[in-house]
């Protein structure tokens, strides 16, 4: 299937369950499908790098929060231009003000990209190991900044105040329907890209320094190169997952915004959907995203995440290809005999 | 303008006792990263573990927190032994690679934190000792004995394990095994056991750091997390697994750390430790003493 027609499945795909939601009519739905639907983003942005390329980021959190924050400073620059900027600039800017959220997202993904892009340097010293510590190291340093950086409410927190209805098109909708249908566009995108990725000589590329780093260097693979390329993807993903967040929540604080949470998700969603492919993230985030909305509900916050580092373990000790390496053996144990 | 001489003094003195801590704290992670290469980021975990299992010693028979965690060593011992059996099972016989082995202490670290909240919750937790309080001046130099005890104790563990690993048969084991598995296999000793055993000894060293962390500050469940950042610094500074070059290592970083907070402010402490880091593996990835 090419790429074009799979991005248009999908969208459709995403159309209908669009459009099932509205039909629902309750609220809660979209706030649980918006959770769901980035992590979606996240776990998929997170495997670009860390199923094809084999380097572990842990750091996931802080590009999501480079994404929360670029979007509460470009939106505060925006809600009082003549304050922050010179004149002539707040005056050219005033038409297109206040931005909206796609043009929040572009910068979050420009701003995360950017980091990714430096991120992608790492690389070139740190191995393995060393480069999952480091993403960790960075994570904390770039919240240390935030805390101290007054604009953006430094660790008291930033409120946003979300306008009660937007346009979609011609129609107006609610806004968290409007979030809803952003976030479902995004991860429909990030889906098309992995799988393109996959497919192309990029994958290989990224699969060759997975297996073999050295080897890959030796037979000409440009290694760098689709490092900075991957890291670049990923983070830009993870920032623009992270842009509509101040909106959908209203109030973000570092805490919040870097919490652990989005690290272990983003990790543990694609080893429990199984690494290798883009129906691994997305698996695995439909499964642990619902089962951690449900669990949120029913029992209590705690132990949804108790829930889903249980089952991060259990899955890299017992199934360490995930749901997809599961059902493939299922499907080779059956055709056998 | 001058930097006042006394509050120098006192900052580089105050950096001391907390490089003695968190000399202790990467023990631990010197040992199993440094010398069995398993990559326990679920270290600082088993940290705050130890200290709320002083806390509840405590709590309930009043016992000295060190007390408690010499206690209790025995028990850890095993509890290390367990993990590390499942490691091994699980990841280094298969010869899977480490990054498996990386979301295994992840997760790990994740369940004990949030199993701690579930049990305690989020409150900050404390302990009562004779040592808390006082402070010793000589001259114009504070010692606080919160942290001068957990200092000094600390450091007779590093002379204790590094008697252990020079002068024992288990110590020159555990180097071969580092050295050459499969030499070592040779010679007629199982490997596995040594390894298991040195783990047992790595979280071994966690449960007393974890009893030293509730001495010098309150504890809440996610405290850890700082902590993933500074160990490794100091393990990857020290020279990896060279137990004098921990403690030198720990000691620089308390100090630089203690001179930020003094002058710049406690918020900007943490970003110190990790930039640090960064800045150890970007430049010199052998540490101080390197192999």
């Amino acid at each position: 299937m090419r790429s074009w027609s799979f991005f248009a499945i999908a969208l459709s795909i995403g159309a209908l369950l669009f459009a099932l939601t509205l039909w629902v009519r309750n609220d809660y739905l979209f706030f649980a499908g918006y959770v769901v639907l980035q992590f979606v983003v996240l776990a998929t942005a997170w495997n670009i790098l860390g199923g094809y390329c084999g380097y572990v980021n842990f750091g996931s959190a802080a590009f999501f929060a480079i994404g929360v924050y670029s979007a509460v400073a470009a939106n505060k620059l925006g809600s009082n231009p003549a304050r922050f900027l010179p004149d002539f600039v707040a005056s050219g800017l005033a038409p297109l003000l206040p931005l909206p959220i796609p043009v929040l997202m572009l910068i979050a993904g420009l701003a995360a990209g950017v980091v990714g892009f430096g991120m992608g340097y790492l690389t070139l010293r740190l191995r393995g190991v060393f480069f999952a510590i480091a993403t960790l190291a960075m994570a904390v340093v770039l919240q240390t900044l935030i805390i101290n950086w007054d604009f953006v409410g430094g660790s008291r927190g930033a409120y946003i105040v979300r306008p009660a209805k937007a346009a979609l098109g011609p129609v107006a909708i609610g806004y968290i329907e409007y979030l809803f249908a952003i976030m479902l566009l995004l991860a429909v995108i990030a889906l098309t890209i992995a799988r393109l990725i996959e497919r192309s000589r990029l994958g290989y590329g990224f699969a060759s320094i997975r297996d073999d780093e050295l080897a890959a260097e030796a037979c000409g693979v440009p290694t760098l190169r689709l490092k900075l390329i991957a890291t670049t993807i990923s983070g830009a993903l993870m920032g623009m997952a992270g842009a509509p967040f101040p909106f959908y929540i209203g109030y973000v604080e570092p805490a919040a915004a870097f919490g652990l949470p989005y690290a272990v998700n983003s990790i543990a969603m694609p080893m429990i959907g199984g690494t290798t492919s883009w129906v691994g993230p997305l698996l695995g985030a439909l499964v642990l995203g619902s089962l951690q909305q449900i669990a949120t509900v029913t029992i209590s916050s705690a132990v949804n995440l108790l829930i889903v580092g249980v089952l991060l373990v259990g899955f890299v000790v017992i199934a360490p290809k995930g749901i997809v390496g599961l059902v493939e053996d299922w499907r080779h144990a059956r055709a056998k005999p | 303008m001058g930097i006042p001489f006394e509050l120098l003094i006192n900052a580089v003195v105050a950096g001391v006792l907390l490089g003695g801590f968190y000399a202790a704290v990467t023990l631990g992670i010197s040992i199993s990263f440094g010398m069995l290469d398993v990559v326990n980021i679920a270290h600082p975990a088993f940290i705050i573990l130890g200290s709320y299992i002083a806390y509840l010693l405590n709590l309930s028979f009043g016992l000295d927190p060190i007390i408690a965690a010499l206690i209790m060593l025995p028990a850890f011992y095993v509890l290390g032994q367990v993990v590390y059996q499942i490691y091994h099972l699980s990841f280094e016989r298969r010869g899977q690679d480490a990054l498996r082995g990386l979301a295994f202490f992840f997760g790990l670290l994740f369940i004990t934190e949030v199993v701690l909240i579930l049990v305690f919750g989020v409150d900050y937790r404390y302990v009562e000792a004779p040592y808390i309080g006082p402070t010793w001046r000589l001259g114009f130099v504070d010692l606080p004995l919160r942290m001068l005890v957990p200092c000094l104790v600390s450091l007779l563990l590093v002379v204790v394990l590094q008697l252990l690993l020079t002068r024992t048969f288990f110590g020159r084991a555990l180097k071969a095994v580092a050295q050459d598995q499969l030499a070592l296999q040779l010679m007629a000793a199982d490997p596995i056991r040594i390894k298991r055993m040195a783990f047992g000894v790595s979280i071994a060293t966690a449960c007393l750091a974890g009893a030293f962390l509730i001495i010098i500050q309150p504890v809440e469940p996610s405290v850890g997390r700082d902590y993933i950042g500074r160990v490794f610094a100091i393990c990857v500074l020290g020279g990896m697994g060279s137990l004098p070059g921990t403690v030198i290592a720990a000691m620089l970083l308390g100090i630089v750390e203690s001179l930020t907070a003094t002058f710049y402010g406690p918020s900007w402490a943490p970003a110190v430790a990790f930039g640090f880091l960064l800045l150890t593996l970007a430049v010199r990835p052998a540490g101080i003493l390197g192999r």
